[in-house]
């Protein structure tokens, strides 16, 4: 993660802390909902462009209800795009053949192939921001633990997302430095980049033996105790049912190629 | 219980690279003691304090807390009689909230729900932090996380409150909050640092370690008064005890 990427992680989470419908709803509920979204996105083949459009509701709905303004998921989304991109870009040039002509124009299946893993990453990762957006890292921790991940994991978590900060913080301190003695560069050659990257290794190292040896004083024996109460009522009821009803529409009828046919239909 | 709280008898360190920290250190605590661990870098505080909490074993030697000697298998008991503030807030709150890192000690110690949320009130409005408890800790300013530090400890009712460089990086006002806060504190406590200042006015009995010993022990105005004892140890008199700068007139 890049030292940006740490900060818009940050400020999302600090949405989270606003009382929104999103934020009420119970977190096990949107991590399981989320979940499941994910899944569903997953499961369609490489040329479903089409039928991932009615998916596009549950993070439109979610943002909505938790007022999240898609301004923020933008700056995450396109720090991780070249990911996506660089999965994305040997698509056009594996499947040549055209799928579909569009007024005349040849769209061959890798232009619509590279579309949807787009597009899946697109509505993947926002899915995912909006319930750190809506929830708060911590919670949506809690949550992982109570629906039974490991306890190892949920520490892991946990300790990333706290010390993710003071790392991008350290990194950040030293390409201010690196940039202050190095007026005439925008950024350290690969030399030097290698040896600030080692620095910061050993520096964490150092720190999480210290973290290790406070967190033993304290009598850490393996879990995060986290304390947040709450069991889930009849909005998050509501939310589930909502959300199931929407995968399993969009899953299981060719939401676009009905409309299609009944728009076909309808037209003498 | 024993009739001291901490006994430190001829204790010996070596860092795994061979640096020799510690060579040959005693004292004896008791209750209601406030002690300071004063001396240069590398003089073998930051090291004593690891040994106290457990985190290291001496070599040779022995550490105790109060009716416990300080070894792998007793630690739980130690580390319930023996709080230790590390010297980088961001060490000790690993938490995701402050009030997560507050109640994290007491959820330890396996204490009742109840019990855990009125100790973490209580600890966070002992040192003026009551406001801050959803917070995440990385936002908090330097004073802030210090306090919320002492917090951590000060929720599990330690014995002895051992704090590394307490008053680092802080600036005049908050170190002011933190010695009026160290004065009222009746915990015993052990505060190792270079701030003479802070031990002159928080600690009734000071320790000067050079290289590894105890190169002076007793009542911090008589000691912190030695200048050849402080000279050696790469330390100068507080400032309440140097000259007026103005007139020249004794401290």
């Amino acid at each position: 993660m890049t030292v940006g990427g740490a900060g818009q992680l940050g400020s999302l989470g600090a949405l989270a802390s606003r009382d929104t419908p999103a934020a009420r709803l119970d977190a096990r509920v949107k991590v399981l909902a989320t979940l499941a979204f994910v899944a569903v996105v997953a499961s369609f083949g490489r040329h479903d462009l089409l039928r991932l459009a009615p998916l596009a509701l549950f993070p439109l709905v979610l943002a909505a209800l938790g007022d999240v303004p898609l301004r923020a998921l933008l700056r995450p989304l396109a720090l991780a795009a070249p990911f996506a991109l660089g999965v994305a870009a040997f698509e056009p040039l594996l499947d040549r053949a055209p799928a579909f002509t569009v007024g005349g124009v040849a769209i061959s299946g890798g232009a619509v192939g590279m579309a949807t893993i787009l597009a899946k990453f697109a509505l993947s990762l926002s899915a995912a921001l909006l319930l750190v957006a809506t929830t708060g890292f911590d919670h949506v921790c809690v949550a992982l633990r109570r629906l039974g991940a490991p306890r190892a994991l949920v520490a892991q978590l946990l300790l990333t997302h706290r010390y993710l900060f003071v790392l991008a913080a350290e990194a950040g301190r030293s390409l201010r430095a690196h940039a202050l003695r190095a007026p005439g560069r925008r950024r350290p050659t690969l030399r030097v980049a290698g040896t600030m990257l080692g620095a910061l290794l050993v520096r964490a190292l150092a720190r999480a033996e210290r973290i290790h040896a406070a967190m033993k004083c304290r009598g850490f024996e393996g879990e995060l105790p986290l304390v947040r109460r709450g069991r889930p009522g009849r909005p998050d009821a509501l939310f589930a049912a909502a959300t199931a009803a929407l995968l399993l529409v969009a899953r299981a009828v060719d939401v676009p190629a009905r409309l299609g046919a009944g728009l076909a239909g309808g037209l003498p | 219980m024993s009739h001291h709280l901490v006994g430190v008898d001829d204790v010996h360190y070596a860092y795994p690279d061979g640096t020799q920290a510690l060579r040959g250190v005693s004292f004896l605590l008791h209750h209601g003691e406030s002690l300071g661990l004063v001396g240069a870098n590398g003089a073998g505080k930051s090291t004593l304090l690891l040994l106290l909490a457990g985190v290291v074993f001496p070599e040779r030697g022995a550490v105790r807390v109060g009716d416990w000697p300080v070894t792998p298998a007793t630690l739980p008991h130690v580390r319930r009689s023996l709080g230790m503030v590390f010297q980088d807030p961001d060490d000790q709150l690993f938490m995701p909230t402050v009030e997560d890192d507050v109640a994290f000690g007491p959820l330890q110690l396996g204490l009742p729900p109840d019990e855990v949320r009125a100790r973490t009130a209580a600890a966070l409005a002992r040192v003026g932090a009551a406001h801050l408890g959803p917070r995440m800790p990385h936002r908090l300013s330097g004073g802030e996380k210090r306090a919320v530090s002492i917090a951590t400890v000060l929720a599990m009712s330690p014995d002895v409150l051992v704090m590394d460089e307490p008053s680092a990086g802080l600036d005049p006002a908050s170190r002011r909050g933190l010695v009026e806060q160290l004065q009222a504190f009746e915990h015993t406590k052990i505060v190792a640092s270079h701030d003479l200042d802070l031990v002159y006015e928080v600690c009734r009995r000071t320790i000067v370690l050079v290289g590894g010993t105890v190169a002076a022990d007793g009542p911090t105005a008589e000691v912190l008064a030695r200048r050849d004892v402080l000279a050696a140890a790469r330390l100068e008199p507080p400032l309440r005890l140097q000259g007026c700068p103005r007139c020249g007139a004794a401290g």
